[in-house]
């Protein structure tokens, strides 16, 4: 499947992100936030970074980029969109998922190899783990801490739209250990750990993150 | 010119970190009698003249891209020229 990366001012982890797929089997497209163009992908990734500097607020500034009026357009019809960290931030602010991404509560940029529950092993980025499956994948980021109101979090809570949780360590204050949520229909993942810098022994945590680029195509041939 | 300000701040049941570590800060600085501080940011716009429409377009602005409503609030108000003079 061909899998866009887009890369906006100031992405970090789009190279990253275009080898993960690419060792899942995939086609990597490099996008760029200019364009008005999907190039025909199968798929989005946001990928992380500080883009614009994270000025106004994180990925505020983004999501008014050209190509984010093609990538709004396709994830309300159902294409698949993986956000992470910035990434993430941009589905916020796009309003694709609900609720929003504050400074950690302990203000402190945290980087660390995370314990996750992949509690919601359905989404279309999420088919190849078992649910409840743990993961360890790195962390990085000074705005994780995920906030919504009661009746939302009720709401993701009730409806299994909670992908991921943080296990053992609640890394940035997240409510109810909130790591990745999904839309209703579950092509849209945002999460705020980096599954694309654990798929090769060589760096990394280990290859746990893999499976959040397998996952598509062990959907589409399944 | 006449000056638009949109204040922004986070919503009161939202957690404001930065508010927090402010008020943190406080008592070892030797200032005691701060109950709470909560940190927002100020936007000054300058526009040619102050009429309906122009500030109905910067409602909307303060709503889509200077606030998120979902966790902050905004206030969007002309200043005064007197206010002005004041500083």
């Amino acid at each position: 499947m061909k899998i866009g990366v887009i890369t906006f001012p100031g992405t970090l982890d789009d190279v990253d992100a275009q080898r993960a797929v690419r060792v899942g089997g995939n086609e990597a497209v490099a996008l760029w936030h200019g364009d008005h163009d999907l190039q025909g992908v199968d798929a989005v990734i946001l990928p992380g970074g500080f883009s614009y500097g994270d000025y106004l607020r994180c990925g505020a500034i983004s999501r008014f980029a050209p190509i984010m009026t093609e990538v709004i357009e396709g994830a309300q019809k159902g294409l698949p969109v993986l956000g992470i960290c910035n990434g993430f931030q941009m589905l916020v602010e796009s309003h694709l998922l609900p609720g929003g991404l504050l400074r950690n509560d302990h203000l402190k940029f945290i980087c660390r190899d995370q314990k996750l529950r992949i509690e919601n092993a359905s989404t279309a980025w999420t088919s190849a783990f078992r649910k409840d499956q743990e993961i360890v994948v790195p962390l990085k980021n000074g705005e994780g801490q995920y906030v919504a109101d009661d009746e939302t979090v009720k709401r993701l809570e009730g409806e299994g739209r909670i992908v991921a949780r943080y296990v053992d360590v609640n890394p940035n204050g997240s409510i109810n250990d909130i790591a990745g949520i999904t839309n209703e229909a579950g092509n849209v993942v945002g999460l705020m750990p980096h599954p694309e810098h654990a798929v090769e022994r060589l760096t990394g945590s280990g290859t746990d993150g893999l499976g959040f680029f397998t996952s598509l195509a062990e959907k589409a041939f399944a | 010119m006449p000056r638009v300000v949109v204040d922004v701040m986070p919503k009161p049941e939202i957690l404001d970190p930065q508010g927090k570590a402010v008020l943190g800060a406080l008592p070892r600085l030797g200032f005691t009698g701060v109950t709470e501080v909560r940190q927002g940011k100020r936007f000054e716009l300058e526009i040619p003249e102050v009429t309906d429409e122009a500030l109905a377009q910067i409602d909307k602005l303060a709503e889509t891209f200077l606030a998120n409503t979902v966790i902050e609030n905004y206030v969007v108000r002309v200043e005064e020229p007197a206010e002005e003079m004041a500083k």
